[in-house]
């Protein structure tokens, strides 16, 4: 079974900038991947390579082993992208646009698809309302609706909730995991972490137009990230120097990260051992803010 | 060909539901050329013998109207979706390059064929229809259409910008449709500027045409139809590398 996209040493320069820096990646079907970094990390510019929007420099590129530039008809209707700014044909109404869309994919009568597709994204009351005529939410919806008229195997969505309401949000990833669901492997950029931390099973991470970290969410909360248990000491007393975990200062708290409960115990028991007695305390999750961030701040991996 | 048929679709429905700016308004600026020309030179302007001067007019105002719509049908819509973004839209799904350009030149001569029909149509008020070889009319106007309709496609691959293509509009469509023998006979000219008309396709297109209508003309129908067919194929093989590279669309 062929990955559902490949990419393979691609390079992209503007001039003097160096947009995608020799990129290798591999996703494999049904997954749900995404695709982490700060703006111009490269991210946009990936994704245009894999839709034929932009032309690499060197290095290819494959949808379902299709190579986007010698077999690009296969290539692209396997391949439904929603763009990351909001665009549309200020002529035609939101139906005429998914009928327009369907056609130019090769399908003739594809209204069913299209009426469920507007009712999972809660547009079924603006089918026949001009694309002028919509608020950005609305217009974002349509986008989404237009990349999955050929019911794409790989759906990339470039920050599709970038200024979008909770309640878009929801629909969206509602719908789109169910597609997931259903063996669509769909690819995500964001902003927002939490967003990509609860539905990503694998995350890249792209800086200067390389990836800095690839690997499962899990995998990566685990290396970056870990339980933290924040504690303060009867008049401020400093920490008793502890075997079983790091800890920090943070003001007048001690912030001991763990990575299994059980730890907690053991951190405990020394610090009463030691006859401290704990004022005040709480524990937090890892999250993927704290991965983003330290991974970040690195300097770059040695390659 | 779905979606080379679809495209063509939306190519026409673009110009369509915006008909009284791409249809009506043009044909309203032939009918005012059409009335004061006719009015100021009837009787002062001799081109061929017996020929009233209104009625030699027509043709050439008819084509007129027509190349120049089709120029503005591919080249507004290109530039648009250019700089809307909505482009995009195309360059997704798997459209072969010459059904891209096929869907944009075609819709380019409908929108020709149909200010053109209008303009004769607003004419017949003005002077007797007559036709000599209707095939000859035809001929010119898809195949002029279609010059034009490329010509368009060419100039909204290139600009970048409104004002751009605007440019192009008045420093080279104008001038080649005004000089090319629309208002007068290249006979009725100095040598100098006969010899300078020969050089611009769009003499022979009007030329080709008004032979339709008269059976006379400048020169032979047959050689501007052979020009006419070269230049056509000329920036047809331009407009596919062009879109063969992906040149300003897939950067
Ligand atoms: N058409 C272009 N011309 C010049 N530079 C570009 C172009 N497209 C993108 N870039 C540059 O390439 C880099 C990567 O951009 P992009 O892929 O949009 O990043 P991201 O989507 O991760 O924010 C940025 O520095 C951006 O300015
Ligand atoms: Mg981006």
């Amino acid at each position: 079974m062929s990955p559902a996209i490949r990419v393979s040493q691609v390079t992209k320069r503007y001039r003097e900038l160096v947009a995608l820096a020799g990129i290798d990646l591999e996703i494999g079907q049904g997954e749900f991947f995404g695709l982490l970094g700060p703006n111009g990390a490269g991210k946009t510019t990936l994704i245009s390579a894999l839709a034929g929007l932009v032309r690499p420099d060197a290095g290819r590129l494959w949808v379902m082993g299709h190579d986007v530039q010698q077999d690009y008809r296969k290539a692209r209707r396997q391949l439904g992208v929603v763009p990351q700014e909001i665009v549309f044909d200020p002529f035609f109404s939101v139906r005429e646009t998914l009928r327009f869309q369907s056609g130019y994919f090769g399908i003739r009568h594809n209204d069913d698809w299209i009426d469920e597709i507007l009712a999972n994204l809660d547009l079924t009351a603006k089918a026949d309302v001009g694309m002028r005529a919509l608020s950005g939410g609305m217009k974002r919806r349509v986008l989404v609706a237009q990349a999955l008229v050929h019911r794409p195997p790989v759906i990339v969505l470039d920050e599709p909730t970038a200024g979008v309401d909770v309640e878009l949000r929801q629909t969206l990833w509602g719908f789109i995991r169910r597609l997931n669901g259903e063996g669509h492997t769909v690819v995500l950029t964001t902003h927002y972490l939490e967003e990509a931390e609860n539905l990503c099973g694998r995350i890249a991470m792209m800086k200067n137009g390389r990836i800095v970290a690839l690997d499962s969410t899990s995998n990566l909360l685990r290396r970056f990230s870990a339980h933290t248990l924040r504690l303060r000491l009867e008049g401020g007393a400093p920490l008793p120097a502890l075997q079983s975990a790091r800890a920090e200062r943070q003001g007048d708290h001690w912030v001991i990260a763990f990575e299994h409960f059980s730890q907690v115990e053991r951190v405990l028991a020394e610090i009463r051992a030691a006859g401290a007695v704990v004022e005040d305390m709480t524990t937090a999750q890892p999250d993927l803010e704290d991965v983003f961030v330290k991974i970040m701040g690195q300097e770059e991996l040695p390659s | 060909m779905t979606g080379f048929t679809t495209l063509l679709y939306k190519e026409v429905l673009r110009f369509w539901k915006v008909g009284f700016q791409t249809l009506a308004a043009p044909i309203l600026t032939a009918m005012l050329y059409l009335l004061i020309f006719s009015h100021v030179l009837e009787g002062h302007v001799q081109v061929y013998d017996a020929l009233p001067y209104t009625a030699f007019l027509v043709p050439g105002l008819v084509m007129m109207s027509l190349l120049q719509n089709a120029f503005a049908n591919s080249s507004s819509s290109l530039i648009q979706s250019k700089v809307m973004g909505s482009i995009i839209f195309i360059l997704l799904p798997p459209i072969s390059n010459f059904a891209f350009f096929a869907a944009f030149v075609l819709a380019a001569v409908l929108r020709g064929l149909a200010v053109g029909l209008g303009v004769l149509l607003v004419t017949v008020f003005f002077a007797p229809l007559q036709f000599d070889q209707l095939a000859w009319v035809a001929a010119f106007a898809v195949l002029g259409g279609a010059l034009l309709g490329t010509l368009g496609v060419l100039a909204g691959l290139w600009a970048d910008k409104f004002d751009q293509l605007a440019a192009f509009q008045n420093f080279l469509i104008m001038p080649l449709t005004f000089l090319s023998g629309v208002f007068y006979s290249i006979h009725s000219l100095p040598p100098f500027w006969q010899q300078v008309s020969r050089y611009n396709p769009v003499f022979y297109i009007i030329d080709g045409f008004r032979h339709g209508f008269f059976g006379m003309s400048d020169v032979s129908p047959w050689l501007s139809l052979a020009v006419v067919v070269g230049c056509l194929c000329a920036l047809t093989v331009a407009a596919l590398l062009l879109l063969g590279r992906g040149y300003k669309l897939r950067v």
